[in-house]
């Protein structure tokens, strides 16, 4: 028993460093009236907690993470299982589409929304001449302009990078799928979108519900992207839950409390959002 | 498999933790002490390293002060560059863990309120003692005064002025020579400059979402005019005055105008706010004096030719300026206060100042330096002297300036973004200005 727990020390170790004692510095510090200069000046709760749920902004934050998380997973994980059956058959021609579609992911999430920057900067960017040459834009303005262009602005920026990291993880499940089902299931005379339906899709269930919890959490969390390309404007209108709890940690407000009890909201509503996405791997796995 | 019963003990344990973790970390923050009086009046050189850090935009004149100071003293100053964003988040993390640096030079809006949190150390009875303080430019030292308590110096000044494009002005039919000496002329040049429908070119450009570089371009206009952005204790706006409202009404022409503001303008968060002028594609803006000295070397390398003036107001002949850039000061954590003293007492002087930055064509901080040591330089950059020496800048002053001005979002940038590309209501705007700035 003794020599079992000396075993799992280590194991312990890491968990209460890396996992537990931010954890309870985070319930602290949303308990506290923390500046972010001034530090810690005592327990205050519930303050901060009332005072995120009364910002204006959150509501309109909240709003817009999820339109963004629903776009973005949607159109991920259909590129994603897409590009997969493309590429799946191995020849010299899918090797090097897989490369393709696999470049961008080598490329980090603040340089890829730089180089985007830079492409739609009116200035320096061939992006609004190209597309007020097709007569989609005024010459004058700029894709980052309103809220809604600047979202889908940077919903290209994630699905170029991004593509290609689930088309891979998709080829991974596609690949576990035993090659003897197909053949069985076209010796009984099924089509294309039949075998897609009754085997692919079923035998895909584990792998497309592991990219849904990836992607979901990935884009509630969004930040680097939108930091980089609109700073949440024009007017607020592309603020994430993640740029707002910035916000209130290091530019309006400094207030390190405040930021730390939105911090555990989400973290809070991330476990129950997940819990409901496992619970559907989990009925599969039954 | 976890029993529910270890689950309710690892609970209870955290929330043990939690309560008593306040406890323990509490303390923080307190004002910090005043600098001993023993100090030397002009500090000490003993070849100590001291550390600095300030802001990317001032970089190439922090790098000159730095590399005099170095080469004429024993003591070593190790400067750090911060990226403008990042400061706070760096000066903030730094605060909490004491590890800033011996001399912590920051925004000269931001300056009340680090000074209110007290990461500066008290240094009133050096900078009283100075035989030179009233010739020192006192915006810089005003933003850092707390209930008496001086904390900060200056240590590069910014100030805002009108420049335009002298190619540009020929092409449109305008007098070179003569910028805008009221908002009506910097719109009709403006429009003038648009009108040439050149690829790229327009008559303006404005960085609609960076708070701080509009409080720079815009607020003079007002204060030329004899009107307060602020009330004199920060904490209620006055931004619906006419002379706001004329100025705001002229950017609003501006951008109803083909050409008239640069494209992306509006969504401009202050990343290339500099960078449409100084590729020449801008006719006439409000622009930073620190930039005006790259153009102006650009221009003797054959790049187009800059006018420079004063940013006037409605009226004729009335100018005032922002006086902005970096204050300075000794942080709590110091361990080398006598030495960051030196280092500060010697920038004071008019001999340092006049090298460090009137022979670098870069604005002096001393009323004194500015007034003898440009008899040589560049009239334009006389013209950007004038400017302080005539006592028509202002350096605003509030401890919540960040959150009502320069953060992102801020009830001013949603102002500006209302009445120059919307339908604004300029009162309630001023209001939710004003809500912000009561509130601390």
């Amino acid at each position: 028993m003794r020599r079992g727990m000396i075993y799992a020390l280590p194991d312990w170790l890491f968990i209460i460093v890396l996992f537990v004692v931010p954890i309870v510095l985070l319930i602290v510090m949303a308990g506290s009236r923390w500046t972010l200069m001034g530090g810690n000046r005592g327990w205050n709760f519930p303050t901060n907690f009332t005072k995120v749920l009364h910002n204006e902004l959150l509501g309109h934050a909240i709003g817009f993470t999820l339109e963004y998380t629903v776009i973005v997973t949607v159109i991920l994980l259909v590129l994603g299982l897409g590009l997969a059956l493309l590429v799946q058959e191995s020849s010299a021609w899918n090797n090097v589409l897989r490369t393709c579609f696999l470049l961008p992911s080598a490329t980090g999430l603040a340089s890829a929304s730089l180089l985007f920057y830079a492409l739609y900067s009116p200035q320096v960017g061939p992006v609004t001449k190209i597309l007020a040459h097709l007569g989609l834009m005024d010459a004058n303005g700029s894709v980052l302009a309103t809220g809604q262009s600047a979202l889908w602005a940077t919903i290209i920026v994630i699905v170029w990078r991004f593509s290609g990291y689930y088309m891979l993880l998709m080829m991974i499940g596609l690949q576990s799928i035993p090659g003897d089902l197909y053949e069985a299931a076209r010796m009984d005379g099924a089509g294309t979108w039949r075998i897609f339906r009754s085997i692919t899709l079923p035998l895909m269930r584990p792998t497309i519900i592991m990219c849904l919890v990836y992607c979901v959490t990935g884009s509630i969390l969004a930040f680097d992207q939108f930091f980089i390309l609109t700073k949440g404007g024009p007017n607020n209108a592309t603020m994430t839950v993640v740029e707002l709890i910035y916000n209130f940690a290091f530019d309006s407000k400094k207030d390190l409390g405040m930021a730390a009890a939105l911090s555990l909201i989400v973290l809070l509503a991330l476990v129950v959002i997940n819990s409901i996405q496992m619970r559907g791997l989990r009925d599969n796995t039954k | 498999m976890i029993s529910m019963k270890s689950i309710v003990r690892t609970t209870t344990a955290i929330a043990a933790a939690a309560m008593l973790l306040p406890l323990a970390a509490c303390g923080g923050g307190s004002q910090s002490g005043a600098v001993s009086d023993k100090i030397p009046a002009k500090g000490t050189d003993d070849g100590a390293q001291i550390t600095l850090w300030t802001r990317s935009p001032l970089e190439r004149q922090a790098k000159n002060v730095v590399g005099v100071y170095n080469k004429s003293h024993k003591n070593k100053v190790k400067l750090e560059i911060i990226p403008n964003d990042d400061m706070e988040g760096k000066v903030g993390g730094a605060s909490q863990t004491g590890s800033l640096p011996d001399i912590l030079a920051g925004d000269v809006v931001r300056i009340p309120y680090w000074a209110s949190e007290g990461i500066f150390k008290d240094i009133t009875k050096q900078i009283d003692a100075l035989s030179n303080k009233a010739d020192l430019q006192q915006g810089h030292i005003k933003a850092g005064t707390v209930d008496g308590k001086k904390y900060t110096l200056p240590f590069i000044t910014d100030v805002s002025i009108m420049v335009w494009n002298k190619d540009l002005y020929q092409q449109a039919g305008l007098d070179p020579e003569k910028g805008p000496a009221s908002i009506e002329e910097f719109t009709s040049q403006a429009k003038k400059i648009a009108g040439l429908n050149k690829d790229g070119v327009s008559g303006s450009y404005l960085a609609g979402q960076s708070g701080g570089a509009l409080a720079f371009d815009l607020f003079p206009s007002s204060w030329a005019d004899g009107h307060e952005v602020m009330n004199d204790d920060g904490s209620k706006a006055s931004l619906d005055n006419p002379s706001m409202k004329a100025t705001l009404d002229a950017y609003h022409q501006l951008a109803e105008t083909t050409n008239g503001l640069g494209a992306g303008s509006k969504e401009e968060t202050g990343a290339t706010w500099t960078a449409p002028f100084a590729n020449g594609k801008v006719g006439v803006m409000p622009y930073p004096n620190t930039s005006v000295t790259a153009v102006i070397e650009a221009e003797k390398k054959g790049g187009f030719k800059v006018g420079v003036a004063p940013i006037p107001g409605t009226e004729e002949g009335k100018t005032a300026t922002f006086l902005g850039g970096d204050a300075m000061g000794i942080s709590k954590d110091s361990k080398h206060v006598a030495q960051a003293w030196n280092f500060l007492s010697w920038l004071m002087q008019a001999d340092s100042q006049k090298q460090v930055f009137a022979d670098k064509g870069d604005t002096a901080s001393n009323i004194r330096t500015l007034k003898t040591a440009y008899t040589d330089a560049d009239p334009r950059v006389q013209t950007i002297n004038s400017v302080i020496i005539d006592g028509h800048g202002q350096t605003p002053k509030s401890p919540a300036f960040n959150e009502a001005f320069n953060a992102a979002g801020s009830p001013w940038q949603l102002l500006i973004q209302n009445a120059v590309w919307g339908k604004g209501n300029l009162q309630a705007d001023n209001q939710a200005v004003s809500k912000v700035l009561s509130k601390e």
